[in-house]
Order: C-alpha cells, then structure tokens, then sequence
C-alpha cells in the first residue's frame, strides 16, 4: 500500500510531538490508566485519538498540557522536552479546546478570546487587531459578535470562539478534546467543515479526542485506536485503518468492511460536481429561464451578490416570477468542498432533497452534487472492494 | 451552558436581558422612609414623660443607631475578612478535607441561642462592645462562609479546567473566573449575615454593648411602651434599609452575561 503523501504544499505552523513511555497510575487502581505509550505525531498533521469510553486517551491528550501530570515518561515538542517546563508557561503555547467551549460566561467574547495574549504581555492594540482577525477566521463577523456575551451565541457559535480562543496566541499545538460532541449533527458537520478550512490554512499539530469514528475518518490526517490502558492498537491513515484493520478488536470498533463507511472517505470535492445554471437576485426571470432551458436544466441556483447560495428553484417556480427573488431558503441544503459524501448524502436526506450545493472559498458556489453521483461512488467503491 | 442556549441574540451588545428588576427595590426603601416619617411625626408631636423624653431625644436617639450601626459594621468587617477567605480556603486542595469540621463549628455558633452566645462570651471575655463583636461575628459568619463555599462549588468545574488549560495559574483562575461567578451567590450570603447582625446586635445591651437593645430592653423593665415600640421599629426599619442597600448592590455587582 502506498504512502499518501499528506503535508505536500501545506503550510505548517505546528510542531512535531514525541511521547516516550507516558504513563498514568492513579493511587489506588490495578492497571496503569495509560500504560508506557510511545507516539509520535508529525508537525502539521490533524491525530485523531478514538477508543472506548475509559481508555485512557482523554487522560493522555490532558496529559499533553499537563492538566493530567504523567506518572512516568517523556512529552516532547519539536526537540524540547516539556515535561518538567512549568505548566501553566506550556499552556500558553498549547491551544485547548473543550466541549462547548469552555466559554467565560462573565467575559465578552473578546475578552475571552484575548485572554492568552494578555498573559503573554501582548499590547493592547496588538489584542484587540488579533480578536478580530480570529473571529473573522472562524467565520464570526468581529463588529457583531466581539461585545457579545457568550450566553447570547448559539451552541455553534460558542464552539467557533471556543476555537478562536485556542488559536489566540497562535499556538504550534492544539489539543481538542471531544470539542464537537454537545452540538447538533448538522451544526457539527458545519463546525467540522469549518476545521478543515481553517486548519489547511495554517497547518498546526492537531490531538483531536472523540468517540465518533465518522469524526476521526473526516476529519483526521491519521486516526490512534486504543484499548484499555491507552494501548495503541493501531496508528495509521484513515484509509488503511478502514481497508485493514490491525486487529478484530479495531475491526468491530470502526465497523470496517461496512460500504457506506467509504463514504466517509470521499471527499464532495473528489467528485465531478455538475455546474448549475445561476441567476443573480433581481435579474430578469424570463432571461435566466431562456438560460437554463436552453442548458438543459430544470433547476437554477440563486445567488447573492458576493455569489454564495441564497436558493435553489425550479425553472418552472421560476417562470411564475417577473424577477429572481431574494428570499433565502433556510432549509437549502448545502455542503463545503471538503464534506465527505456521507454528509453529503446526510443533508440531502435532512432537507428531502435530491441533491445538495457545494460551496467553496468563501462559500461561494463550487457546483451541485445531485444523489445519483452518490449513488454511483458507491457503486463504484463496492466493485473496488469486491475487485 | 450548554443546551440552554436559546438563539433569541438580539440583544444589544453589552445590554442586559429583561432589565433591571428596579420597581422591587424601589418599593422597599419608600416604605422604610413612611414608616419613618411617621415615626418622626408622632415622636414630634406626643407628650412624653421625662423618663420617655430624654432616650428619645433626637440626637440621644442618633447616638443609640449610630452605636448600633458601629456595632453591625465592625461586626460585618470582622466577618467578611474572616468568611470569605476561610469560604476560599475550605474550597481550595487539600483543605477541602478540613470543611465539614468548620462548617460544624459555624453551625453550631449559628445554632446556639444567640443570647447564650453573648453572655457566655460576656463571663470569659468581660462585659461591653468587645465581647458584643466576638459574639455577633460567631453569630453571623456562617451565611458568608457557607455561601463563598456554594458559590465556588457551583462554577461549572469545565470552566476551571479551561482557564488551567489555558495557562491561567491557579490563582488567576480565582480572581478571574471562580469568584467573580461566585459573587451573586457570596453577596446574598453577605446580604443575610448583615440583616442577621442589625437584629441580633439588639442583645449587646444584655452585656452593656449598647445599641438600639438599650431602648427595648429599658421600654420594657420600666414598662414604658414608647421606648420598646421606638427601639422594635427602628431596628425593624434599619434591618429593612440594610436588606435593601444589600440587594441594590447584588443587582449592581452581578457580572454581566450570566
């Protein structure tokens, strides 16, 4: 099996990790809660950590910053050891993120998201330039959202400043611990998109927690399963771990073998995505009709003015109208580039649609995925698993 | 926090949710203020004997709530800077072991009948305001005790570990996550202890701690119902007035966004 090449022309602000024989023992219990684990992570690279619940990998993660102190053992990062650094100094260089975010409730989301760098001795300026440029990062418009209080953010939001917050001090390391777990599905395929994004875009050393497989196979460049005892059962790419599974053990977890799981594999922007007919909001309908008949098209994306879906009509709803109408249809269901084909499928059937928009940079529309594609990858990912 | 949140945002930035709840502390202090309007109107206007004219002559009665008053501040000062450290303490690592034990002994000096307390207090440490103090603090510590504990018990412990995983040292975590939260739940304990302390400083006179007692307590030995109604309704009324200057402040120092 051949090597996926995984860091070509990504920018990498992380750095590497290296676990030597870390272990855990709390007084009074049999085995060892994490017992001698020797990891190493390369900089720039998304590890998701998957197990059972009481494996150990959440106390490993915590760990990582110190929350947990190791029994016995040795956390490097890059060519440094921490383990004996004074661990509040370690925090500061390593983002945490929580479930829900962990947000302040007494403090504006600025002021929560300001918080590291007013620790490290940041100016005042120098804050309030880098909150913004956050909340802009996590897709939060900064003049709405920077004097808000967290209470009034909805579970989504407080996760994406939750995100913001980790990523204050522009942090190699970020360690993520279930951070996706309290919100909706579609809210957290949403999030999980926007994690994609922002990661290929400055390229840190993620340690990602969870119980979700699906989460681990879409969003990590590599997956760690452990037993009990954080005994690390296998170590390897998404793919080879779903293709071959190291033991029965890690098999029945991940559910390999499963055709739909390759679902989870296929990224919305590995398929031919089919280009819509679009119309602007207020051109003339009987223009974009002439337009789309003479495509061949029975339905037309409506967009905005800085291109990003607003609705998705038929021609025949829309030959009823004078001009393209602006009103944006909640329930659009909508994917970004790097969705896999599981929420893909996921959304469609959450909207009773036939198809969904893809959206790229910026959210601007990228094409259309109709349920036929779909259905055809997984056709076509049966006959590769049989051939 | 977590499924709570309902997506109503259109709050204005900064703004507080539904408002101030003005109207109940206006009424509070209108009522104190009648009530002692007409004290006043009828204390002008009656005909006292000698004995009743001078404890109600108008700077004598300033003397005795001024006295009063000395005695519930002190007794107050004395408690928060013994309450709320020892609340932090007991929270804190290994002495969280050592609050059942403290806690009891608050208990039992809330427990105790408060004149028993005082006079107690009054054969070991000697009659007048010293003991009075001693016995008012025991008294009323605990309220501010128990409710610096609840109230940093009660702070969701994730957010504790996010600001320690953030790099905010333990005490940084205390100062700025744990008891500001904890301080609606700290001001009421405060709030009551006070409350506590006017009414209960009315037994210093058993000791010779002076204070409003003095008036019942010579209203009723000299069977003069002006002095004992005088001294009952004043201390009612300045219970009242700290009640309400206590929950103005609770309303003012109550951190935004919670």
């Amino acid at each position: 099996m051949s090597e996926p090449t995984l860091t070509d022309q990504r920018t990498v602000s992380g750095v590497s990790i290296r676990l030597e024989g870390v272990t855990k023992r709390y007084p009074g219990q049999r085995g060892p809660a994490v017992d001698a684990v020797d990891l190493e992570i390369a900089a720039g690279e998304t590890v998701m950590f998957v197990g059972p619940s009481g494996c150990g990998k959440t106390t490993l993660l915590k760990m990582l910053n110190r929350l947990i102190e190791p029994s016995g053992g040795k956390i490097f990062l890059g060519d440094e050891d921490v383990t004996g650094q004074d661990p509040d100094q370690l925090r500061r260089r390593i983002g945490y993120v929580i479930q829900a975010g962990g947000l302040f409730p007494h403090m504006t989301v600025g002021t929560n998201v300001g918080l590291v760098p007013g620790m490290l001795g940041w100016d005042r300026k120098r804050i309030a330039e880098r909150t913004d440029e956050l909340l802009d990062l996590v897709g939060l418009d900064p003049e709405v959202y920077r004097d808000r209080y967290p209470k009034e953010l909805s579970g989504g939001q407080q996760q994406r400043v939750g995100v913001a917050r980790a990523l204050a001090a522009d942090p190699p390391v970020l360690l993520m611990d279930e951070p996706f777990g309290a919100v909706d599905p579609i809210t957290r395929q949403r999030l999980q998109d926007e994690l994609l994004r922002i990661q290929e875009e400055l390229g840190k050393t993620i340690v990602f927690v969870t119980h979700d497989f699906d989460e681990a196979v879409k969003l990590g460049d590599r997956i760690v399963v452990f037993d009990v005892g954080a005994r690390v059962v296998q170590y390897d790419t998404p793919e080879a771990i779903l293709a071959e599974p190291a033991e029965d053990y890690v098999a029945d977890f991940v559910g390999a073998g499963a055709t739909l799981k390759q679902l989870t594999l296929t990224r919305v922007s590995d398929t031919d995505l089919h280009t819509p007919v679009t119309a602007a909001v207020g051109e003339d309908s009987a223009a974009v009709v002439a337009r789309a008949e003479a495509a061949g098209e029975r339905y037309v994306v409506v967009v905005d003015g800085r291109g990003r879906p607003v609705s998705w009509p038929s021609v025949a709803e829309l030959s009823r109208t004078t001009s393209v109408p602006g009103t944006r249809d909640e329930r659009l269901p909508v994917v970004g580039l790097r969705s896999t084909l599981n929420d893909a499928l996921d959304t469609m059937l959450a909207a009773s649609q036939g198809g969904v928009v893809v959206t790229g940079r910026r959210d601007t529309v990228a094409g259309v995925l109709v349920v036929e594609q779909v259905m055809a990858a997984i056709q076509s990912t049966r006959n590769e698993v049989r051939g | 926090m977590t499924a709570a949140v309902d997506p109503a945002v259109d709050v204005e930035p900064g703004g507080r949710r539904g408002g101030v709840p003005w109207r109940g502390l206006v009424l509070q202090p209108v009522l104190v203020l009648v009530a002692l309007g007409a004290f006043a109107l009828w204390r002008a206007g009656a005909e006292l004997t000698d004995a009743e004219a001078r404890p109600l002559g108008w700077s004598a009665l300033a003397g005795t709530v001024v006295d009063h008053l000395q005695l519930v501040a002190v007794a107050a000062v004395v408690v928060l800077l013994v309450g709320i450290p020892l609340g932090v303490l007991l929270t804190r690592g290994p002495f969280r072991r050592a609050s059942p034990l403290v806690l009891g002994v608050a208990n039992t000096g809330q427990a105790a009948p408060a004149i028993g307390l005082f006079v107690l207090l009054a054969t070991w440490l000697g009659f007048g305001f010293r003991s009075a103090v001693v016995a008012l603090v025991l008294y009323s510590v605990l309220p501010v005790l128990r409710n610096t504990m609840v109230g940093l018990q009660g702070v969701d412990a994730r957010l504790v570990e996010a600001g320690r995983g953030m790099g905010m040292s333990a005490l940084a975590v205390l100062l700025r996550v744990e008891l500001p939260l904890a301080v609606p739940v700290m001001l009421s304990g405060v709030r009551t202890a006070l409350v506590l302390l006017v009414g209960t400083a009315t037994l210093a006179t058993f000791i010779d701690g002076g204070g409003l007692g003095l008036l019942i307590t010579t209203g009723i030995n000299l069977n003069l119902d002006s002095l004992l109604y005088s001294g009952a309704l004043l201390v009612a009324l300045l219970a009242l007035a700290v009640d309400w200057v206590g929950r103005v402040v609770e309303t003012l120092a109550r951190p935004k966004g919670l």
